[in-house]
């Protein structure tokens, strides 16, 4: 049975679940997995296993996905119309890179509705780096009559570790395009269903969640569940050397690396919090970037495949 | 050797080479076009194939074109002799080849009647000639083309596929190699070359043949794609100014963005979009700013040079029949404004004091502390160098005032405009400043604190800008080479050179009365006073002051056309105040010119020699004894000695350099006679000490102005 959603007349651009059906559909004619977001607090879609983890080693594998991500210290009580405390990307990781990737990627534009020749579509160049994943890669951000749109990203290294072969990264940026599609000013003015707008649906977790970020976290609690994940991870990571045969290969490093994501999201509410301080900061964050890339190296390891490390050429 | 005429070298052709590339970033392609240009010469030239061409080659987002003409057809044949065995073992008694002369010739591959006998130095010997023929540039070409990509450096390069696989700035998709009309087999990163280009991304065709580089130019504009930079520029130009014309304003002009733009686009137009004129409001620096920075549009001004609610875009498309993209560029605007309106309004809902201790959060350097550390420091050397100039009576001394810009200086660092606009730093401090009721002398030091940000850029308005400047750019000087981050080549992250010659410039230009040394001391000491409690040794000290005086020596070189040697004979007398430094400068370069000058500099190089050679120092508290004199010509010169520095004394106290040199100029006679009638290394000890005491003299009391011993000979670099 085929039910059709009527849209008021006056609408007009897909909605924000339509956007994440269209995208689906499409990466998944390509050839992707389709994923669902990760389960534990990221800032990225990057941060999601199947993409820091995914990339690392030989095997070719392509997926998609929606992420909520948060970034507590970009939170403005809802009140800003287009930042926010936790964002939507979709994410597409390509592995390995296709030498037809930016036509694909423009048709998945065409698939949401945009007509490539009456808009100004450009490639400006925008490297990526992800200092706490110890991940960085070479790209743009794609921008639409001058509004950023999608991060570009061919993936140079992850965990640390050079990658062979080069995924491609694609992430959308869900509500600005939704917010151009629909023609709309503020984020929480657009329709995310037929009848209900964003801000029906998220304007009270920003708020009550940047609230809670800037004014109400407890900032010693966080800091020692920070220790407490790390230490985990860190035990976690360290266990692996001493494991073998069948225990080897059920050996729990992506529990390792949930502890890793959480050292992460603890650290950006400690940010927003304003509870550190100069030196501290930089501390924190390669504390954070030395759980991901013994992870990661350690992932490597266990999959089967060899860390090259080699001196890139500058 | 020498090149064998041949018919088929007299034709030229001509090479079409294209890297087809995802979007190249554009502020790289004006040099990756340079780079290849030179490669290409340099490898056409090693293999002997460049007399008489011309490489061109051209930038866009998606391709790296060169142009070859007159391309010889292939390399000269080169002529060579072979030497073999000598004429007594190649014939016999009877004049017939022996073996040794025929297996020669089966070597070299020639008739043994084709051998001839050459003279040699060590006799007469056989020789063969043998033709080198030259390579045709298809065969070389295809060996170079690939190298000279290679070659091309960039910022930071990647891979597409793997780790084995080529580098470049961005993925390499296409190659086009065209030789004399036909297609050139070579392949670059894996590609194998064709005639084959590729158009616009949304204005042309995917697959476009080409036969020629005129052919490929044609083809490439119907297909949406302008290949000459100029071309472009050009476009842009023709369509900015229309706009200005019917819009009756004019363009606020910015070359920097013109030839940004150029490189961003195949197919360059403009379109003009416009804003609510309530943002007009917003000062106009961080509307440019957000404009130019941010959007690459330009700002448009109107007559009366208040900026108009209007922008014009640089897009990559033909046109833009539905107002779209218009519409598109003019919403993402609106946000930017709106950010920077509700920024200018959050940020002053306290004032930019308060933002003091937020300044604790931002690092400097690790070991340097935050800036809330750095601004204490920058404050006691920016009162330390006020107090000095209001101690010499300079009427714009104000301590206090100078006290308050350090203190607010880097309060900006803290806000949000500045966290979400960057380059806004000191721009946005100084314009709350002055919103905020500062007095105009301190918003605009704050305002202008970061200056020069460059060599031809201009320096603070007025003298606290100025000693906040140079107070903040000497602690970073000083501070950074404390804690050994000191820059070495390429890496100089706390970009201490500029700041180096910015101190240099300030000094220079606003006639400033700065001690170097004591500068340095002043803020050596605010680092050891105050965090992060760091000690600085004479040796780092005197590093500073070299690194300083490096920066000025470029300056007095290189902008300011003296030469090396005038440079050295005033640094070498003595160097600390710059404006000082400056005018001997002046009045060395005046003075040369005159007949007794050049002269008299090599007779002090001279009697510098004699006193190294005779181990003597100047200033050892030797007299001259009079009653020691055997000659003449010692007296004369003693008096002339005598009286002239007295009155160089007074000249140069006076500061009147000029006068001083022309004082010691005339002393060119007498110190002509002393040579030609005295011998300096008499026998007797005694004389011969006070003859070297004289001339020690001499040159310690005439070299304070500049030291013209350096001057002249060769330059020593």
């Amino acid at each position: 049975m085929r039910v059709k959603v009527k849209l008021e007349k006056k609408t007009k651009g897909l909605t924000f679940q339509d956007l994440f059906l269209k995208l689906s559909q499409f990466w998944v004619k390509q050839g992707c997995v389709l994923q669902q977001p990760y389960d534990v607090e990221v800032g990225a879609g990057t941060m999601h296993p199947e993409t820091f983890l995914r990339v690392l080693g030989p095997s070719p594998y392509r997926v998609g996905y929606v992420q909520p991500s948060r970034r507590p210290a970009d939170g403005r009580y809802g009140e800003n119309p287009n930042r926010l405390y936790k964002h939507y990307q979709f994410q597409v990781i390509l592995k390995p890179s296709p030498a037809n990737v930016q036509d694909i990627y423009l048709k998945s534009l065409t698939a949401l509705g945009i007509r490539l020749k009456e808009h100004d579509i450009r490639f400006e160049e925008d490297n990526w780096e992800s200092p706490t994943l110890g991940a960085w890669g070479i790209g743009w951000q794609v921008l639409l009559d001058g509004l950023e749109i999608t991060q570009f990203t061919y993936f140079q290294q992850s965990g640390g570790i050079d990658l062979d072969p080069i995924s491609v990264e694609l992430t959308y940026g869900l509500e600005r395009i939704c917010a151009f599609l629909q023609g709309v000013e503020s984020v929480y003015d657009f329709r995310w269903s037929a009848d209900k707008t964003y801000g029906d649906i998220r304007l009270l977790e920003e708020q009550q969640l940047s609230e809670y970020s800037f004014d109400r976290s407890d900032a010693g609690a966080i800091r020692s569940e920070f220790e407490l994940h790390e230490k985990q991870a860190k035990e976690l990571v360290d266990g692996f050397k001493g494991a073998a045969g069948k225990d080897r290969v059920r050996y729990p490093l992506l529990a390792a690396y949930d502890h890793c994501l959480k050292c992460s999201h603890l650290f950006n509410l400690m940010d927003a919090r304003g509870v550190i301080s100069t030196t501290e900061r930089a501390a924190l964050m390669a504390r954070v970037r030395t759980l991901a890339c013994r992870t990661a190296a350690a992932y490597l390891e266990q999959i089967g495949g060899s860390a090259s490390r080699r001196e890139v050429r500058a | 050797m020498k090149p064998a005429a041949n018919s088929t070298m007299e034709r030229r052709i001509e090479l079409l080479f294209e890297i087809g590339c995802e979007e190249i970033p554009a502020g790289m392609l004006p040099k990756a076009e340079e780079d290849l240009r030179a490669n290409i010469e340099k490898l056409l030239s090693a293999e002997n194939l460049s007399e008489g061409i011309t490489v061109e080659t051209f930038g866009a987002p998606r391709r790296l074109t060169a142009w070859v003409q007159g391309l010889p057809v292939k390399q000269p044949d080169v002529q060579t002799e072979v030497t073999g065995p000598p004429k007594s073992v190649a014939y016999d008694s009877v004049g017939a080849p022996t073996r040794a002369a025929l297996s020669f010739a089966e070597k070299q591959r020639v008739h043994v009647n084709e051998l001839f006998l050459i003279q040699t130095p060590k006799g007469e010997y056989l020789a063969a000639k043998q033709t080198k023929f030259g390579r045709t540039a298809e065969q070389i070409l295809t060996t170079i083309l690939p190298r000279a990509v290679h070659d091309i450096t960039w910022p930071r390069s990647m891979t597409w596929t793997g780790l084995d696989a080529a580098r470049f700035i961005r993925p390499i998709r296409w190659i086009v190699a065209v030789l004399d009309r036909k297609p050139l087999k070579l392949s670059v990163a894996g590609i194998t070359a064709r005639n084959i280009t590729r158009g616009h991304r949304f204005l042309g065709s995917n697959a476009i043949r080409v036969s020629s580089f005129a052919d490929y130019e044609k083809k490439l504009y119907s297909n949406g794609v302008i290949i000459r930079p100029a071309r472009r520029q050009e476009k842009i130009a023709k369509e900015l100014e229309a706009h200005a014309k019917r819009g009756n304003y004019r363009i606020h002009e910015d070359a920097e963005l013109r030839k940004l733009v150029t490189y961003l686009n195949e197919y360059p137009s403009v379109i003009q979009g416009a804003f609510d004129p309530a943002f007009l409001s917003l000062p106009d620096e961080i509307l440019i700013t957000v404009m130019r920075d941010h959007q690459k549009y330009f700002a448009v001004e109107k007559k009366s040079g208040e900026l108009a609610p209007h922008f014009l875009a640089v897009i990559n498309a033909d046109k833009d029949p539905k107002g779209l993209i218009r519409a598109g560029h003019e919403r993402v605007l609106r946000a930017r404004f709106a950010d920077a309106q509700f920024f200018w309004q959050s940020d002053q809902k306290c004032r930019l004091a308060d933002y003091l201790p937020k300044l604790e959060r931002v690092t400097y350097e690790s070991r340097l502390g935050s800036y809330r550390d750095k601004v204490e420091r920058v404050r006691a050397t920016a009162c330390w160098l006020t107090e000095q100039w209001f101690n010499l009576g300079m009427a714009q001394a104000h301590v206090a005032e100078a006290d308050r810009a350090a203190e607010l200086a880097k309060c900006d660092l803290a806000t949000e405009m500045v966290r979400e606009f960057t380059e806004l730093q000191g721009i946005v401090g100084g314009l709350y400043a002055r919103a905020q009721g500062e007095p105009d002398e301190v918003a605009d030091a704050v305002y202008d604190h970061y200056r020069p940000a460059g060599l031809d850029e201009p320096i603070p308005r007025n003298l606290t800008g100025c000693a906040v400047a140079l107070a903040d750019k000497l602690d970073s000087v000083v501070g950074c080479f404390a804690v050994g981050v000191i820059p070495t080549g390429s890496s100089d992250p706390y970009a201490l050179r500029r700041a180096a010659l910015g101190i240099v410039k300030i000094i220079l230009e606003k006639k400033l009365p700065v001690s170097l040394s004591l500068a340095i001391g002043a803020a050596a000491k605010a680092l050891l006073t105050h965090k992060p409690k760091r000690g600085v040794t004479p040796d780092q000290e005197a590093q500073i002051l070299d690194f300083i005086l490096d920066r000025a020596k470029f300056v007095f070189r290189e902008r300011e056309g003296f030469g090396y040697d005038e440079v050295s004979a005033v640094f070498r007398a003595s160097v600390d105040d710059l404006v000082d430094s400056q005018k001997r400068l002046v009045a060395l370069k005046a003075i040369r010119k005159t007949k007794n000058f050049e002269p008299l500099a090599v007779s002090f190089k001279r009697i510098r020699k004699i006193l190294e050679k005779a181990n003597v120092t100047l200033g050892d508290g030797h007299h001259v004894n009079p009653e020691l004199f055997e000659h003449a010509a010692e007296r004369e010169l003693y008096s002339a000695v005598r009286a002239a520095a007295s009155k160089v004394q007074s000249q140069k106290r006076a500061g009147k350099y000029q006068e001083a040199l022309e004082v010691i100029a005339g002393l060119r006679k007498a110190v002509d006679h002393f040579f030609d009638g005295v011998m300096v290394m008499a026998d007797n000890e005694a004389v011969r000490n006070n003859r070297l005491t004289l001339l020690a003299e001499l040159l310690r009391e005439f070299t304070t102005v500049a030291d013209f011993s350096e001057l002249g000979g060769e330059e020593r670099r």
